[in-house]
């Protein structure tokens, strides 16, 4: 049954706009999984590599501004920045990890911290090349329809959660895992660090480039402080993992279920809607606090919460 | 030439003295680096929030920002303890797959700090207008053939002076009391420290406190020479590890340095490159030090020890 998870899961996303869901709802669904492949991305450097990011807006940006430049520039379709963003991003992930993969500790952290408001400067700020804070905006966009743009999101997150899967299963996962355990020991045991810290960081960061590039083309519409921000990106993309479950293949997919869901609640709540990082922090420094793992890392741990409560309570009652 | 002259001389005192108010916020993260070996990501909210008090302070009372210094320090060194005791230290002994969990707990603090303040103060650009603030002396003025003329503005030397006091303070503290001894061997090695009987439980609260209390003086300082508004923390959350690199992880006399260095060189770039470009210079001096100086100023301070 386990091994057959991810066929069904497939199967039924790929019926599911079949059977006459709104817009709205459509939308959501190709939001969620857009998240999730993000955050299967960043899982992948993140939960197994143990490298935390916290600056996968600037891959996400580079991604979507690939797209939008050779549209503006070359006039080409976006849907080229898909392969173009593959190039641009091992490009970017090679330099970054030659720099700050070669140390320890949290240098990484803060270089990717750093590159995503750097990014955004320079795109506020190069306005021949980038527009600067006008934006680039795809005029015609390719279908009106959502369903299309379901279906290639959907095979971009079924390939991802393949690769992942491939990657981690194969002796680089082991590898990564390694390296996240202890650097020393993986060292003295012959891995090349730095190198399978940079692997991990190209494919992390290609995926994520590529989901940039799809946004271009869905949205239409990018500027710099839509597509490289800290709070709304770089940090939802770290608590889409730790929602859902770091270094678990499912985990990323039941994070952004709960993060897009919730964060579309909490829009549409008229008073409420303005505190959405506050609540969202709030839910970060709980999740940290008492679920470490996440929801799939740490069901167990959720279930005896639930059950010793249940269990309590139907104490209390006897007592009383 | 003589222009040209009096611009640089002029760009290099600026950057001095936002180097002495960097070094400030250096030296909390750094300080909180070397001890709890995390890196704090809410430090530039902290400042914020202290820099909020200062604001409140002088629009309701008319209380002087300087003097708000005395105000808004121990407030925050009260916030930053609870912080730590309520917060961060749960989380040091809670088991994840994941080291970074208090970092990324520090990113979801810096989170709600600014959002709360955007939702309670809206978004608009503060500043309290001191009487003083654009007064300046010239060297013209003391010196009538000078051949360029330079000009010190009077609060920013004030927030410097005052920046420089307070590095003393907390030097005389580190060096000279128990508490500061405990601390600067709680950074050196912990096990050590435990084994000479040092509470590092309570030196990591109070670390944190300190820091919190640094970086909020730093904020009251800047308030008169600078704006304020919600989301600032971020940018000097930047500077704050920029510095803390560039000095050597921990280090506390490379954080001054180091804040020197970032405040001559961000001063150079927005007189020749633009103010825009600041970030990107920062990222610059950051990438720069990780390449050529990992260890940081602090490196060549012990390599230059070690040669003696």
């Amino acid at each position: 049954m386990k091994r057959f998870m991810p066929l069904i899961v497939f199967a039924v996303l790929l019926i599911l706009p079949q059977i006459g869901l709104s817009t709205y709802t459509l939308h959501i669904l190709i939001l969620v999984i857009m998240w999730s492949v993000i955050g299967m991305a960043w899982n992948l450097l993140g939960g197994f590599c143990g490298q935390v990011s916290f600056g996968h807006a600037a891959f996400f940006g580079v991604g979507a501004y690939t797209a939008g430049l050779l549209y503006y520039h070359f006039g080409v379709s976006a849907w080229w920045g898909l392969p173009a963003s593959v190039l641009v991003l091992t490009i970017l992930s090679l330099i970054i990890g030659y720099i700050c993969l070669r140390l320890r500790g949290a240098y990484f952290a803060l270089a990717t911290l750093a590159l995503g408001e750097v990014l955004r400067v320079t795109a506020e700020n190069l306005v021949k090349f980038t527009q600067g804070d006008l934006g680039i905006m795809i005029k015609q966009r390719t279908w009106v329809e959502k369903t299309w743009y379901y279906y290639i999101i959907l095979l971009i997150a079924a390939g991802t959660f393949f690769l992942v899967k491939k990657v981690i299963e194969s002796k680089f996962g082991y590898y990564f895992v390694a390296i996240r355990e202890d650097q020393d020991a993986a060292e003295s045991l012959g891995i090349d660090t730095t190198r399978y810290k940079t692997i991990a960081l190209c494919l992390s960061g290609i995926l994520t480039g590529i989901a940039g590039a799809f946004y271009m083309n869905y949205m239409g519409y990018i500027d710099p402080v839509v597509v490289f921000p800290l709070y709304d990106i770089s940090i939802v993309t770290v608590m889409v993992v730790m929602v859902g479950g770091v270094a678990n293949y499912w985990g990323p997919t039941i994070g952004a279920l709960i993060m897009v869901f919730l964060a579309e609640i909490i829009r549409s709540m008229p008073k409420i809607g303005a505190a959405h990082q506050t609540l969202f922090g709030i839910l970060l420094i709980l999740i940290i606090i008492f679920l470490p793992n996440g929801i799939a890392g740490d069901y167990r741990k959720l279930f005896r919460l639930f059950r010793s409560k249940g269990a309590s309570s139907s104490h209390l009652t006897k007592a009383s | 030439m003589a222009v040209q002259i009096e611009l640089f001389l002029q760009t290099l005192i600026a950057g001095i003295l936002l180097g002495g108010l960097y070094a400030l916020i250096g030296l909390g993260m750094a300080l909180i680096m070397g001890v709890m070996k995390i890196i704090n990501l809410a430090h530039g909210d902290l400042m914020m929030v202290a820099m909020y008090i200062a604001y409140w302070l002088f629009t309701l009372f008319h209380i002087d920002p300087y003097i708000s210094v005395f105000i808004a320090t121990p407030a925050l060194f009260f916030f930053g303890i609870a912080l730590q005791k309520f917060l961060i230290n749960p989380v040091m002994k809670v088991e994840s797959i994941l080291p970074h969990n208090q970092v990324i707990l520090t990113v979801g603090i810096g989170m709600v700090l600014a959002n709360l303040a955007t939702l309670f103060f809206t978004s608009n650009y503060l500043s309290t207008p001191v009487s003083y603030s654009s007064k300046a002396w010239y060297l013209t003025d003391f010196w009538k053939e000078a051949p360029i003329e330079l000009s010190l503005s009077a609060p920013w030397s004030l927030s410097f002076l005052v920046a420089v006091a307070i590095t003393i303070l907390l030097w005389l503290f580190l060096t000279k009391t128990d508490a500061g001894k405990s601390i600067r061997a709680t950074a050196q090695d912990i096990d050590a420290a435990l084994l000479m009987g040092v509470n590092v439980r309570r030196m990591r609260v109070v670390t944190f406190g300190i820091g919190a209390a640094l970086v909020a003086g730093a904020g009251c300082l800047f308030i008169p020479i600078y704006y304020l508004y919600p989301s600032l923390g971020k940018q000097f959350t930047n500077i704050g590890f920029v510095i803390t690199v560039l000095g050597g992880m921990g280090s506390t006399q490379g954080a001054i340095i180091g804040g020197l260095i970032l405040g001559i060189f961000e001063s150079l770039t927005a007189t020749y490159l633009g103010m825009g470009w600041a970030p990107v210079g920062r990222f610059l001096i950051f990438v720069a030090a990780l390449v050529f100086l990992p260890g940081g100023v602090a490196s060549i301070m012990r390599e230059k020890r070690l040669g003696k």
